[in-house]
């Protein structure tokens, strides 16, 4: 009905804008206790501020500049004034600002999460749905098995695994890294977005494009694991349940083709919580690309954290941890609307 | 002074224990979960008998073998020797123990920090309510592993602070879920008499609701376990949990990276052996959650 859905949209805005101010709060709220944690620890900031020979004068005026000197309660404020400016303070070991470095480091997670996700959608979505339709056959048993699997599975271990397959034995993929050393010698890397494949791409240099496909496929896979069981179970158990409407046995008893009717009938109408699945798993895979950057030596903010935190180097850990927790509110609420499009839905 | 269980208690349990019967017979009847449950007992039963069946004892904390280091799996050592000389058999099967403890330590503490505060929380209401579940709700707002990531590397790398980073990490589920729980028992008859006749407040939450919320806690408990085994071994992957010499398999792993290109099986076993703890782990979850959930429960 069209006036149904006139009426709906000032409600989509309200509960759009209350979700947004509820994360903001949240937000805050991460702040606080990161903020927290980091002052509970027994470290020394103005010390590693100003390196191993420093003397106690320099200590102490390094502690005045970083602010140090200052009540907890002040440099939580000044924190969270700098923080809307988008200043995360300055890195203790290089110095540099805390934000830029992010933007260096963050096109390299960005794109191997989000491609990943995208291979893990396409995959996992046909697999859900042909283990629906084979429900309790071996090729369903198959693929529950293996959806559960591929929660399981030690990710890093998983890399170490691909390696061993593809570098060492095969000998046909790269072992770590974005791009190969001669390559980055001889060639000028465009960089335009800082997204290392999308660039080649529309630059149309090809030679770096296959080589950074190349070295990203083992990365790739291994992110794309978990989210691709995700996806399969979540097909699966949505379309088994759809299955068994009345519409559906409807559209069966008109004659149309089976295929018609799962792969288009039922499949539209399950993919709701598939893709709300999809989005909130992209937050769980940036926290796991922290293991598997390392193994791949892939240039992205999961190597920068472990970097980071084996220094306590907590501005960057801090602005590393704020990312993290605003992609991750971002994404609920992304997933909270999707679920909200579904007119059966009642805001 | 304390008598048998009476006749009433008997006849109160009765339908918790078919209940229970009947739980077990449909796990019973999916092959894949029942295999699950098996090895779920058999990693037990490693894990307690470690000690007694490990060919090489002295290899698994400390004692070193030079003479032997990476030598490749044969008849002395099924699963090859690390750079030490060391069996790795050994140390996996050591390792068993090491991950189940810390798993169910991790577990246990964050049911014991989760549960009071949900219980209170539901069955109070108001300020308190309001106060114990937003707090909840900014640990909940943190990625699992990352939160686990920051209190272990500010805690200090041990195999103790990583599990009470993953206890920290875990709290806020069962939170939440307890908290579901209490506040519909809050208004029940049994409670209101409770509260009728006096009973103190602690009483009641910690006598009454809690005892009678707990159970989906305890299922929830026990699907998490896999999660939170692979939470600690990948801790120790990143150097923020156990440290050398201990044979904890995320560590193993680590260390592997070294030397894996020219000797797989040292990465390989270990990894191996997260991977069928968590999977069968997973799989009794995720059979338990089927059989448990009347909408997909097929009798």
């Amino acid at each position: 009905m069209p006036s149904a859905r006139v009426e709906r949209k000032p409600k989509m805005l309200k509960f759009i804008l209350k979700r947004l101010a509820l994360g903001v709060l949240v937000i805050l709220g991460v702040v606080i206790v990161t903020f927290i944690m980091t002052r509970v620890v027994p470290s020394n900031p103005a010390a590693q501020w100003v390196g191993p020979r420093a003397t106690p004068e320099q200590i102490q005026a390094a502690k005045r500049e970083l602010g140090l000197d200052q009540p907890l309660y002040i440099q939580l404020g000044i924190y969270i004034k700098n923080l809307f400016t988008g200043n995360l303070g300055k890195s203790l070991k290089t110095h540099q600002p805390v934000i830029e470095e992010l933007k260096n480091y963050l096109p390299a997670t960005i794109e191997l999460v989000l491609l990943s996700t995208v291979i893990a959608a396409l995959i996992g979505l046909p697999l859900g749905v042909i283990s629906a339709k084979k429900k309790d056959r071996w090729l369903d048993h198959f693929s529950r098995f293996f959806s559960v699997g591929a929660v399981s599975l030690p990710t890093f271990w998983v890399g170490l695994f691909l390696q061993l397959i593809f570098y060492r034995w095969l000998g046909v993929l790269p072992l770590g890294g974005e791009l190969s050393t001669n390559i980055k010698l001889f060639y000028q890397v465009p960089h335009v977005t800082g997204f290392l494949l999308l660039d080649s791409l529309i630059t149309g240099n090809m030679v770096i494009f296959k080589d950074a496909l190349l070295h990203f496929i083992l990365p790739g896979i291994t992110v794309a694991l978990y989210p691709i069981g995700l996806v399969a179970r979540m097909t699966r158990s949505a379309l088994l349940e759809i299955l068994g409407e009345d519409y559906i046995r409807a559209a069966r008893s008109y004659g149309l083709p089976e295929s018609t009717v799962l792969w288009s009938y039922a499949l539209k109408n399950s993919l709701g919580p598939t893709i709300t699945v999809l989005t909130l798993s992209i937050g769980y895979t940036l926290t796991n690309t922290f293991l598997i950057e390392a193994i791949f030596s892939w240039p992205g903010i999961g190597s920068y954290i472990a970097t980071s935190i084996l220094s306590l180097d907590y501005p960057a850990i801090m602005g590393v941890t704020i990312f993290a927790a605003l992609a991750y509110v971002v994404l609920n609420l992304i997933a909270d609307i999707i679920i909200a499009l579904d007119p059966r839905v009642r805001l | 002074m304390r008598k048998l269980l009476p006749v009433e208690t008997f006849e109160a349990i009765k339908p918790r224990l078919k209940e229970f019967k009947l739980t077990f017979y449909l796990l019973n009847r999916n092959r894949l979960t029942m295999i699950a449950v098996i090895t779920v007992f058999l990693l037990v039963l490693i894990a307690i008998l470690a000690p007694l069946i490990v060919p090489y004892k002295e290899h698994v904390i400390s004692g070193t073998n030079p003479q032997e280091k990476l030598l490749p799996p044969s008849q002395e050592h099924l699963f090859g020797t690390d750079e030490l000389g060391r069996d790795i058999f050994s140390r996996v099967i050591y390792g068993t123990r090491i991950s189940l403890e810390t798993a169910l330590a991790a577990v246990g503490l964050a049911l014991l920090i989760g549960v009071p505060l949900g219980a209170i929380a539901g069955a109070t209401g108001g300020v308190v309510d309001e106060v114990i579940m937003r707090i909840t709700d900014i640990f909940l707002s943190f990625p699992p592993l990352l939160l686990a990531i920051l209190i272990a590397a500010f805690l200090g790398p041990s195999l103790t602070n990583a599990m009470l980073a993953i206890a920290v990490a875990w709290w806020p589920w069962y939170t939440r879920l307890i908290r579901g729980q209490a506040v519909s028992m809050r208004e029940r008859q049994f409670v209101r008499a409770a509260r009728a006749i006096g009973t103190p407040h602690f009483k009641i939450v910690f006598g009454h609701i809690v005892p009678n919320t707990i159970a989906p806690v305890i299922v929830q408990a026990s699907m998490d376990l896999g999660g939170v085994i692979l939470t600690a071994a990948s801790l120790s992957f990143l150097g923020l949990g156990a440290q050398p010499p201990t044979p904890e398999w995320g560590l193993m792993v680590s260390t592997s990276r070294n030397y894996f290109l020219n000797a797989w099986w040292y990465s390989i076993f270990p990894g191996l052996a997260i991977f069928i703890t968590v999977l069968v782990f997973n799989l009794v979850g995720d059979g338990l959650r089927e059989v448990l959930d009347p909408r997909t429960r097929k009798y």
